[in-house]
């Protein structure tokens, strides 16, 4: 493609100082991404989340990051100071987290939340602010927004937090979405519904979205792209829909150690780890 | 024969206007040797059932029995030797401070065990843990091998029946297929008789020979997996499940 990526991401290193010596979470990994639906999955451990965070150069010292390049629509992510970062942060790029409860405030309102976020990144009037945190919430499909406005996190339920996260996440436009396990916490109608909205906003939009999760069946039917990630190292990439049919041994444990309603198994493949697997060069999955 | 009878469980908790009614009249059989799912969404009541055939809710009517135990608010000891339960998150349920050698030690000598040393050995070996494991501390241990100790623990009194509640959603899915494989074979040595809760219908369905599914507190259905494999569930909230299951379908969300 001759048109810039809106994410070009090139030897990607995530590092943390141990006592035992540097440990490398992330290692070398290389993507690109376009207007599309990018998943990651992997196991815990695997590095999955640090990707996600490092783009938001979220990791704290004394972790590193380290890359050939890193740059968002052109523009590179590393050399930019924290002041940078955070015009970037919420308005450009935004990040949903696993488990609500974490990622709101307990002690502010909800419309509190989303106001503030909204009127920091552009600086709009009180009542303009007030009105889109209404169209967002309802966007995302909570029946009575004005309630919830004037409600705290711990009176909303689990899945309810999650749309109101994904509201306040998105009321700002961003070009891109990390969403890190977005669903995991969630029941299953309850992660439909949210993984709809998601959906929407990418196609309506057009905006890009990195969906980090350990859930092969969901990423295969949710995403169009995939990444599969090993010991901080991408092993395998291939098209969502096409997952099933992946080829590294990984992958196919992976898919194998999954009980089937259609295909019953007298017993679960177990996964054997070939240590070359952390040996091998990370894939590359830029396009 | 049936192991365990459940007819006309409720279970509430509060009082007056305050009452929660977590379980509504719920009934099924377990036969003996056989393994029986709970399936539902948070706050459907599956894990209330397990609690309460345990013991651990004490606002509960209705009838309970397992084998020749009479469930009342009072259990003899041997009721507790006979049914034992091992719990969803295996880094809470094991106390931070005791070795793996101290958690068997203790389950054992509180049954009234006297060959503690040589069972400990047993234990470790029927989970798959090699002796070296019987001296550390959870930190020390990964998930999948935590929720093995947690499952020796719950193996240690040698009950019939053993209660699980969602014993791999903490787990990774490659560590869940272990875990699975090593409770399939523990049931079939010890002829254990399982009711295992969970949120995921594929793991049931691998697992149970029938499933009860739990919606608001009641069972709406129990289907054999041979129906749930063929995809015939009688129930629109079992189909709703089962659709779930299979991943994301855009055109599926209305019918949530």
């Amino acid at each position: 493609m001759s048109k810039t990526p809106l994410l070009d991401v090139e030897n990607l290193r995530v590092t943390f100082p141990t006592r035992q010596g540097e440990f490398e979470a992330v290692r070398g990994v290389s993507f690109t991404l376009g207007r599309e639906r990018l998943g990651i999955v992997g196991e815990s451990g695997s590095g999955k989340s640090m990707t996600g965070r490092a783009i938001l150069r979220l990791i704290r010292p004394p972790g590193r990051i380290e890359a050939d390049r890193m740059e968002f629509q052109g523009k590179d992510l590393l050399a930019m100071s924290e002041r940078e970062m955070q015009k970037i942060r919420g308005q450009k790029i935004s990040m949903v987290m696993q488990d609500p409860k974490f990622s709101l405030n307990p002690v502010m309102r909800i419309g509190e939340q989303i106001i503030e976020i909204y009127r920091f990144h552009t600086r709009a009037g009180k009542r303009a602010a007030r009105a889109k945190a209404i169209e967002m919430l309802h966007a995302v499909q909570i029946r009575d927004p004005e309630r919830v406005m004037r409600a705290y996190p711990h009176e909303m339920s689990g899945g309810m937090g999650q749309r109101i996260m994904i509201a306040m996440m998105l009321v700002t436009e961003p070009e891109l979405l990390i969403a890190d396990e977005p669903t995991s916490a969630l029941d299953v109608s309850v992660q439909t519904q949210v993984l709809s909205i998601i959906d929407r906003l990418v196609r309506e939009r057009g905006m890009g979205l990195i969906f980090i999760s350990h859930d092969l069946n969901l990423v295969a039917s949710f995403c169009d792209r995939v990444l599969i990630m090993y010991a901080g190292r991408i092993v395998e990439t291939c098209r969502a829909d096409k997952l099933h049919e992946a080829t590294h041994p990984y992958t196919r444990g992976l898919l194998g150690s999954l009980p089937r309603i259609d295909e019953p198994k007298a017993r679960l493949e177990v996964l054997k780890r070939d240590p070359a697997w952390s040996e091998a060069a990370s894939v590359s999955g830029r396009t | 024969m049936s192991r365990v009878t459940v007819e006309n469980l409720n279970v509430w908790f509060g009082e007056r206007e305050d009452r929660v009614n977590a379980v509504k009249n719920a009934s099924f059989d377990v036969a003996s040797g056989a393994s029986f799912g709970l399936v539902g969404e948070s706050g459907s009541g599956k894990s209330t059932i397990l609690r309460a055939i345990m013991g651990l809710v004490t606002t509960w009517s209705g009838h309970m029995k397992v084998g020749e135990f009479e469930l009342g608010k009072k259990r003899p000891k041997a009721f507790y030797k006979d049914v034992q339960m091992v719990f969803q998150d295996p880094y809470a349920s094991l106390h931070p401070r005791h070795s793996v050698d101290q958690v068997l030690g203790e389950t054992l000598s509180l049954h009234g065990f006297k060959d503690i040393d040589a069972r400990i050995m047993r234990l470790l070996d029927d989970v798959g843990l090699g002796p070296s494991f019987r001296f550390r501390y959870p930190h020390q241990l990964s998930g999948g091998q935590r929720q093995r100790v947690a499952i020796a623990r719950a193996l240690a009194p040698e009950p019939s029946v053993v209660l699980l509640d969602e014993p791999t959603s903490a787990l990774d899915v490659s560590v869940q297929a272990e875990v699975l494989n090593l409770l399939a074979d523990l049931r079939e040595e010890h002829k254990l008789t399982y009711i295992m809760v969970s949120h995921n219908l594929a793991v049931v369905a691998h697992m149970c020979e029938a499933t009860a599914v739990m919606q608001n507190g009641e069972i709406v259905e129990v289907m054999t997996v041979e129906d749930m494999r063929a995809m015939n569930p009688a129930h629109p909230y079992t189909k709703h499940l089962l659709d779930s299951s299979f991943g994301y379908k855009p055109d599926a969300v209305q019918s949530a």
